[in-house]
């Protein structure tokens, strides 16, 4: 299993040799440096702790600060774990985005947008109501939410408006369409999750290729 | 969006000549049948030419046997051959939507010339306009393009 640690970029669209149009999500996938390692004796499993992204100096706590030295990395902004078993890393070390290649399939993890206040149409695909046959004021309604006397209450978990996305999100099965190394950018066919800049991790997929 | 830039520019197209809206193209198109490919010509009449990057399209209108006919190229596609400009047409807007609402003579666009052909054919004109007594020696097109002076 491969893993990455990246930021979104955003979407275009690039041409197949054949002329076929592709929607890509651009992702920028490391370089992460490797800040500490899991290993089976100490921890009980196997991880790397890689960082991605930059952060000054002077805005790193202190004990952060001590891991980053220890580790000899300059800081990052973030600190995660990841599995990778496919090649072995030494702590100081950086993966890098050449671990994929064009045609591999990944999943991609992120949080998807914050969407605020959402009514049950948007949120939960309801149905709605009639526009029309003697209806006024409630066409985007969730309809009923219950019985009567019994059970006198709402149950709890049903599903109504509410504050929708800023969920963690898992797209899976993505094709890489392209890796371009020296600007550490990744193209995958598709959508993932998250805003423009938002934290993704990339993983090599856990569906069976086709 | 630098970055987005930087991974368009691989897939750009600088070969196609500029062209805009109302002006009339012939567009060369790939086809792939099986594993033979050849290669059909669509010409008409731009109406739209939007987006930007690697999306941007252009639309073309033509008349087929009295039905309109109107094909949306991806402008940086592989798929297109070439481009070729036939006539550049002198429109005042980028969107020539109402085309679509228009038959025959009204549907007619006119020819923009370049500085060169209008002192050519203004040049024309009022020599025309000089001999005064028949006005009609001036070519169609020149009286055309004649008008196009005069608002100057």
């Amino acid at each position: 299993m491969k893993e990455i640690l990246g930021q979104k970029i955003g979407m275009t669209r690039v041409f197949m040799e054949t002329g076929e149009a592709v929607p890509v999500t651009v992702i920028q996938a490391g370089p992460c440096p490797v800040v500490a390692r899991r290993t089976v004796e100490k921890d009980g499993y196997e991880a790397y702790q890689v960082g991605f992204g930059s952060r000054k100096k002077q805005r790193v706590t202190k004990p952060r600060a001590g891991q980053f030295g220890k580790a000899g990395v300059e800081p990052t902004r973030y600190l995660r774990e990841i599995k990778f078993t496919e090649a072995e890393f030494e702590v100081g070390s950086r993966i890098t985005v050449d671990a994929f290649k064009a045609g591999d399939r990944v999943d991609v993890t992120g949080t998807s947008r914050g969407l605020g206040f959402q009514g049950g149409m948007k949120r939960h695909n309801f149905q709605g109501a009639n526009k029309t046959h003697g209806q006024s004021d409630r066409w985007r309604a969730p309809g009923s939410i219950g019985q009567s006397s019994y059970p006198s209450r709402v149950f709890k978990g049903l599903k109504m408006a509410g504050r929708m996305g800023k969920e963690r999100v898992t797209v899976l099965n993505l094709e890489v369409v392209k890796v371009i190394e020296s600007e550490n950018l990744m193209l995958v066919k598709g959508s993932v999750p998250g805003h423009r800049g938002a934290l993704l991790k990339v993983r090599t997929t856990n569906r069976a290729i086709r | 969006m630098k970055q987005i830039a930087q991974v368009e520019q691989a897939y750009m197209r600088d070969d196609l000549p500029p062209f805009g809206s109302g002006d009339t193209v012939r567009v060369h198109v790939k086809i792939k049948e099986g594993d033979k490919e050849r290669i059909q010509v669509f010409q008409g009449t731009v109406i739209s030419r939007r987006g930007g990057g690697t999306g941007a399209t252009f639309t073309v209108r033509k008349m087929s046997s009295g039905i309109g006919v109107e094909r949306v190229f991806p402008a940086c596609s592989p798929n297109i051959d070439k481009v070729e400009l036939v006539r550049k047409g002198s429109v005042r807007r980028k969107k020539l939507y109402y085309l679509r609402d228009l038959t025959g003579k009204s549907a007619r666009i006119k020819e923009q010339l370049t500085d060169a052909q209008k002192i050519a054919a203004g040049g024309a004109a009022s020599a025309a306009a000089a001999e005064a007594a028949k006005p009609k020696a001036a070519a169609p097109a020149e009286a055309a393009s004649s008008e196009e002076e005069k608002s100057e």
